[in-house]
């Protein structure tokens, strides 16, 4: 670190530090030996005094109104304290999410149903006991009565004329309408002389972290406060719509995230159940536990994507794209969720699907309509993974249309260097990222070129091999200037830091980020380390608790990296000039020739040397050594807000080998090329891009919430619903390129959730390749081995017709 | 909780003693009467290895026996490897690797790590994916979990690095 840098102000971008040390090194996690030993605390593991145990009475019907709720003897079984209805709890205003969007209708969601359920899982009633075992037995002995009221389970008969509504207020059961139009996309298609078009369906999936969603409230009765540890992405939400919800103000109403096993969306939302454990725990003035089960998990966490989508691309002879035209209609599910709304997932899908090519005209409508199934919500990748999956596998048919090379169509559609910034028609705006370096990194990885004589060879062997490409740009780290989701009432585009230092000389940094996988406690360690100059071990992150922070909404949309870094940087700064001050009447030198690293702060070229601890010491305890007015707080607190957001590409290429007897589909090879600007710690980024595109491998080959007709859901364990394991997932290499940093302090790009943006794309298009020979379509994910003999008997019996 | 049965076991090396009644999950009986709070618990069915212990040696689902069968058995959990500032050599490469983001699933993880180290040749990478294929992990995508494995199994059979 020198002084330089810190005098060049915070806003200078991106960060010149003279001697990086422990940014883009792959610094060992400091998370990891408490998780490793199983000294980690996750919400399950907290035990407090007279703590009761709930457990919920669920719907198992779709849509029906409750006629009666018999509790039987369950009032009178052993342990039970309380068992409570919608009916208890009339002082909690329903679940609301808000939107300033035009034609949006937000839904109501008691905490526990009231007089009719709307999906599979609901909760109707809630049973207290002292122990977790004899609450689901009383729970158990319940018995409900319903009335069906019918529904449709599907968006075709939900939109139908005469559908039954699933609330009141939201007429004809369609959510949110919304267009966008860039150009005469209508009338280009008309008129051009090729177009290639498709109907694309993602299905519905579960989130699936590995720990379930559990909530533990720790309730003082002496004072009306609480706290609320629970498994969460967004504790500061929480915390300020319990404030809402519960007329409570913020001083008395604590939300801790501890060890939060995995969320990728499913823990983003707010969940009845974790408004209900802090009511419960007022009204009974004890603690409360809630762990949920796997099967609750499946029925009642919200769910990803669901969509289908019909588009049309038109092109001309070289391949030049000139308009898309897409219908979007999303399930959403019962409920529009909070915060986000049922706008976050299907509207992102038409935002972005023109991707990152050059197309003129766009014209693309969303519609969200409401289904009886659980609320769909953020789920890792959000809107793009059905975007990208659209998208390039209408780029394979435009290519196939004109036999032009699959690389070589892309190449000549990208948004090319010197085109930055570029507006794509739904309006998003990516900044300079390696869009065109990213393509060409992983063709050349891959081999590319010599696939397809090795594609020809294995033919004649008798073996469907094929090789897929997915390319998609994304916006992260998001300003406050766009809302995450339309017209959403949060503010998620800011992040506050506060970095001090104490009076032993040890550094703690704070944020209203909320780690649950991404390495945070490292990755911004390190940021301050760098800055202030100490060791990332010496610095101590709280996250994760509202206590810590003011404002601030969590860790989720590839932001904290890039919200949060950047937040990082601005308050150690800020405080590394408070440091030299200090230091400067200390040695009686100009502050600007102080200077920090590795926990010490001197003058070069002198003897003036001391730790952080004696700096500390002369700051807050010792009272001889500085004057009154030199010795000040050590604390810095600055905020970081993008305004708008910045973008990351990448380019993913698989090939798969299919069986041709049985139709098994492995994947064989798997190289990712991304740009995500600076990285802050190589190896926490590939964990990254592993995992994303791990979940890439579920969406596309695996993972599928099967719902009947009634709204029952027929894959409810995980015997039933497949994620991947390692058998199932292949080596997946990862090339990182750094085109040119963004105008962001740090010069960070988020990168959390694009491995799933890119891989299911890049699979059906290699599946689609591997059966070129067959003239198969690949319109659905997950493809599945059945999926697939469905599809080849089907193309031969419309064969034999022909 | 009237018919409760004396369990007595050898956990983590030591002697324990405590009652649970006959239906108590092993699971649920480490962690919430023995307070051993490392072994989770993910799906309750067996599936996804979260809270994977060696049962007399051998790894086993702790969801899918009864605290009474833990009767006279010796059982070590994650909490038997090392300790946070005395890790054990599969903690560790662990660690080096990257192996493990929200840690939910690792100790699951780390037991069968420890029991197919002892069994099994390992001496490809595909054969390492699949011993660990009955743990699943939702974060890493198992590539640096694979590395790991790799390195102990290299150290095991002193491969040079």
């Amino acid at each position: 670190m020198n002084d330089v840098s810190s005098q060049r102000g915070v806003d200078s971008i991106p960060s010149k530090i003279s001697r990086p040390k422990y940014i883009g090194e792959p610094v060992q996690r400091l998370e990891d030996p408490r998780l490793l030993t199983g000294a980690g605390r996750f919400t399950s593991d907290i035990r407090l005094e007279r703590m009761v145990h709930l457990a919920f009475v669920r719907s198992d019907q779709a849509h029906a109104k409750i006629s009666e709720i018999d509790f039987g003897d369950a009032l009178e079984m052993p342990g039970v304290l309380a068992i409570y209805t919608a009916g208890d709890f009339t002082d909690i205003p329903d679940i609301s999410a808000p939107s300033r969007m035009k034609n949006y209708h937000a839904t109501h969601c008691p905490v526990l149903a009231r007089d009719v359920v709307r999906y599979v899982g609901e909760p109707v009633a809630v049973v207290v006991a002292t122990d977790r075992y004899l609450a689901e037995d009383a729970a158990t002995s319940i018995v409900v009565e319903y009335e069906p009221l019918g529904a449709s389970s599907n968006v075709d008969g939900a939109l139908a004329a005469g559908a039954v509504q699933l609330h009141d207020d939201v007429p004809g059961n369609l959510v949110l309408e919304r267009v966008f139009a860039t150009g005469e996309a209508p009338e280009q298609i008309a008129a051009a002389s090729h177009v290639v078009e498709g109907r694309f369906r993602l299905k519905r999936k579960s989130p699936l972290a590995m720990e379930n969603r559990a909530y533990v409230v720790d309730y003082d009765r002496g004072r009306d406060a609480l706290t609320l540890y629970g498994s969460t992405q967004i504790p500061g939400v929480v915390r300020d719509e319990l404030s809402r919800l519960l007329g409570m103000p913020g001083n008395r109403i604590r939300v801790v995230a501890p060890d939060v096993g995995g969320g990728f969306g499913g823990k983003g939302s707010i969940y009845p159940e974790e408004i209900l454990v802090v009511a419960i725990a007022r009204r009974l003035a004890r603690p409360v536990k809630y762990v949920s089960d796997r099967l609750e998990d499946l029925t009642s966490t919200s769910q990803g994507f669901d969509e289908v989508v019909k588009a049309r691309l038109a092109f001309d002879d070289d391949g030049t794209f000139i308009a898309l035209e897409a219908e979007v209609i999303g399930d959403i599910g019962a409920y529009s969720i909070y915060p986000w709304t049922a706008a976050l997932e299907p509207v992102q899908v038409a935002s972005f699907l023109p991707g990152p090519y050059r197309t003129p005209h766009y014209w693309g409508r969303v519609r969200a309509v409401c289904t009886p199934k659980p609320p769909t919500g953020p789920y890792r990748g959000v809107g793009r993974p059905m975007a990208v999956f659209a998208l390039e596998r209408l780029v394979d048919k435009a290519a196939a249309h004109l036999g032009m090379d699959r690389a070589e169509i892309r190449r000549r559609n990208l948004v090319r260097p010197e085109e930055f910034p570029h507006r794509i028609g739904s309006g998003i705006i990516w900044n300079r990222s390696g869009f065109m370096e990213c393509l060409e990194a992983a063709v050349e990885t891959i081999d590319y070129a010599g696939f397809k004589k090795r594609q020809e060879a294995a033919r004649k062997e008798g073996r469907w091999i094929g090789q897929g490409i997915g390319t998609y740009a994304e916006l992260t780290g998001i300003g406050s200037r766009i809302a995450v989701a339309p017209g959403m009432p949060i503010n998620t585009g800011s992040e506050t830091a506060t970095v001090r230092i104490d009076a032993t000389g040890a550094v703690v940094a704070m944020f209203a980020t909320a780690s649950h996988g991404q390495s945070l406690e490292t990755t911004l360690a390190q940021i301050v380390a760098e800055e202030l100059g100490v060791r990332p071990e010496d610095v101590q992150i709280m996250q994760g608790d509202t206590a810590v922070a003011v404002h601030g909404t969590g860790t989720y949309a590839s932001r904290s990296a890039v919200i949060g870094g950047g937040a990082a940087i601005k308050s150690t700064r800020s405080l590394l000039t408070k440091v030299k001050r200090v230091a400067g009447r200390l040695f009686d030198v100009d502050p600007d020739r102080v200077e920090t690293g590795d926990g010490e702060i001197f003058v070069p070229g002198t003897n003036h040397r001391i730790r952080f601890a004696d700096l500390a010491r002369a700051v807050y305890s010792d009272m001889a050594t500085l004057p009154l007015d030199a010795r000040e707080t050590l604390e810095s607190q600055e905020s970081f807000d993008p305004y708008l957001g910045t973008t990351t590409s990448s380019t993913h290429i698989a090939e798969v080998e299919i069986d041709p007897e049985t139709l098994a589909i492995r994947l064989t090879r798997f190289v990712v090329a991304e740009d995500c600007g600076k990285m802050i710690n190589p190896q926490v980024v590939d964990g990254q891009v592993h995992g994303g595109v791990a979940q890439g491998v579920g969406v596309a080959l695996l993972e599928e919430l099967q719902y009947d007709e009634t709204g029952q859901l027929l894959s409810a364990s995980l015997a039933d619903y497949l994620i991947p394991t390692s058998a199932e997932v292949p080596h997946i290499e990862v090339i990182h390129l750094e085109t040119e940093l963004p105008d962001n302090p740090g010069g960070f790009r988020g990168m959390g959730e694009g491995g799933t943006i890119g891989a299911p794309a890049a699979i059906a298009n290699a599946v689609a390749d591997a059966l070129a020979h067959l003239d198969l379509d690949i319109t659905e994910l997950p493809i599945t081995p059945s999926k697939l003999h469905r599809l080849i008997v089907d193309k031969r019996a419309t064969k034999d017709m022909e | 909780m009237t018919n409760e049965t004396n369990i007595t076991l050898t956990l983590n090396g030591e002697k324990v003693s405590a009652k649970a009644e006959p239906r108590m999950l092993a699971s649920d009986f480490i962690r919430d009467v023995l307070f051993m709070s490392g072994t989770h618990v993910g799906c309750e069915h067996g599936v996804c290895g979260a809270c994977t212990i060696r049962f007399n040696g051998k790894t086993a689902r702790s969801c899918l026996l009864f605290a009474a069968q833990l009767d006279g058995a010796n059982v070590e959990t994650v909490e038997s490897l090392g300790t946070a500032i005395d890790m054990h050599r599969i903690q560790k490469a662990f660690r080096k690797h990257h192996a493990l983001q929200c840690g939910f699933c690792t100790p699951g993880f780390l037991m069968t790590v420890s029991e197919i180290l002892e069994t099994l040749p390992l001496s490809t990478d595909d054969e390492i994916r699949d011993a660990l294929s009955g743990n699943l992990c939702r974060c890493t995508g198992y590539e640096h979990i694979v590395r790991a494995v790799r390195e102990l199994v290299d150290e095991r059979d002193g491969v040079p690095a």
